[in-house]
């Protein structure tokens, strides 16, 4: 099938979440690591609009947007699938992608960037939200079933860097208590292999988180 | 193909995309007209998560989201293609869309709502997507490459109308025929198509309506003062 290139970072997850479905899927590629502190030129070309990782190349052609690279690998690389067949499942798969990123995502991140008086709204609002996405886990093993599937896939944040980002600040959002199922969901995740060859190493992303953090003099 | 229902807004740009949808695909619906200020216990049950519009209900089963609706009905009724064959053709036109949504259209909003120097920035951040656009349509009747309209021409749909009420209301242009000739040229092509232009609301009460959200977002912020 082909040549195909990753330019990604190591602490992405949303590179990685591309990395995942190709390893899942058993497609050779070659990975590129962007310095995100001074973009290549080949990254500059390659994604114009957004100067953002990842970006796929698939014979010379690239395709920038995790959750659409992540569609463009499923249509064209056939094993394994990450979207089930049925059109209404399908949606489902797609609502919920859509919700981590639109909504749970910015929701986290919120917390971490806003006020101190700000905060504890921001907790509670993504408190909520997290709520809604367990609510949709329930008694499932995985978002997709069985198997892991594109909703698993686009919730890495959720399954491993939120749980280094606690540590590095000291935020507790996510914990036993609050969470069982969404904990359980995440016991799960990071041991399924495919997943775990494609964490960055945990200690190496906590350093680095810490140390945004303390340049940008935010404190939890 | 079983029963489907629209939970929509005849004023939501988002609600009109699914209806060019299923009127491109000979789908008959029946059309449910939501009060956005008093929403039906219908909505709430079948979108629990946004409560917002539009939901398209198959056999009673609801989808929300415009563009997950978009690419459900294409899924479902398979004649008169939205999206094109080619994976990579997809992913471009799901890009794409994706882009529209988050820069341009936000970028309107905003440039709409924000008044003073903010509504400066935000003018000149919508313009800057808006140059994108504008190179995306060039050389192109369609957004969609060819001579029939498909699921990124629907996505930009918004333009020709609600940019333009958006443009009259809140004091600003953005679709400028001298900075976007090629995308003025598209929404002309795009809005006098039959099917398009029998889903548009009519454009006074597209007025009425946003002149009302204006000042119903001035007085909530007054009141909270």
């Amino acid at each position: 099938m082909a040549e195909v290139k990753l330019l990604g970072a190591w602490g992405s997850p949303f590179s990685r979440r591309v990395e995942m479905a190709l390893k899942l899927k058993g497609v050779e590629y070659e990975y590129i690591e962007e310095d995100l502190g001074n973009k290549s030129p080949l990254l500059l070309k390659y994604n114009p609009i957004h100067k953002k990782v990842p970006v796929l190349l698939h014979n010379g052609k690239p395709i920038a947007e995790s959750l659409v690279i992540l569609e463009y690998i499923d249509e064209t690389w056939k094993t394994n699938p990450i979207l089930p067949d049925d059109p209404y499942d399908k949606a489902m798969a797609r609502f919920w992608a859509k919700f981590l990123d639109d909504t749970c995502m910015p929701a986290i991140w919120q917390i971490m960037w806003s006020k101190e008086n700000q905060r504890e709204k921001a907790i509670e609002e993504a408190i909520q939200h997290l709520k809604t996405l367990e609510n949709e886990l329930k008694d499932k093993r995985f978002f997709g079933g069985e198997t892991i599937g594109l909703v698993d896939i686009a919730a890495n944040f959720i399954g491993f860097w939120l749980g280094a980002v606690q540590e590095a600040s000291g935020m507790e959002l996510v914990n036993k208590e609050r969470f069982p199922v969404l904990c359980r969901w995440i016991d799960e995740y990071v041991n399924c292999s495919v997943v775990k060859q494609n964490l960055p190493p945990r200690d190496k992303l906590i350093a680095f988180l810490q140390s945004r953090f303390s340049a940008s003099s935010w404190k939890y | 193909m079983g029963e489907v229902k629209v939970i929509g807004s005849s004023k939501s740009l988002f609600c009109t995309r699914v209806e060019w949808a299923l009127k491109l695909k000979g789908v008959e619906y029946e059309y449910l007209e939501e009060d956005l200020l008093n929403k039906s216990t219908l909505l709430l049950q079948h979108n629990p998560v946004h409560k917002k519009v539009p939901v398209l209900v198959h056999n009673n089963k609801p989808v929300a989201e415009s563009l997950v609706i978009l690419e459900y009905i294409d899924e479902t009724w398979k004649h008169n293609s939205l999206l094109p064959e080619d994976p990579h053709e997809r992913a471009m036109a799901r890009f794409w869309a994706k882009f529209a949504d988050e820069k341009c259209l936000m970028g309107a909003f905003m440039a709409f709502w924000k008044e003073g120097e903010e509504k400066e920035k935000a003018i000149e951040s919508a313009l800057e997507s808006f140059t994108f656009l504008e190179k995306q349509i060039q050389g192109k009747k369609f957004f969609s490459g060819d001579d029939n309209i498909g699921y990124l021409d629907l996505v930009m749909g918004w333009i020709p109308l609600w940019l333009n009420v958006m443009e009259e209301v809140g004091g600003m242009k953005l679709d400028d025929p001298q900075k976007f000739p090629s995308l003025h040229e598209w929404a002309q092509n795009f809005n006098e198509i039959p099917l398009i232009k029998d889903c548009l609301p009519p454009r006074d009460e597209l007025v009425n309506y946003f002149n009302f959200a204006v000042n119903y977002n001035r007085s909530t912020a007054a009141a909270k003062q």
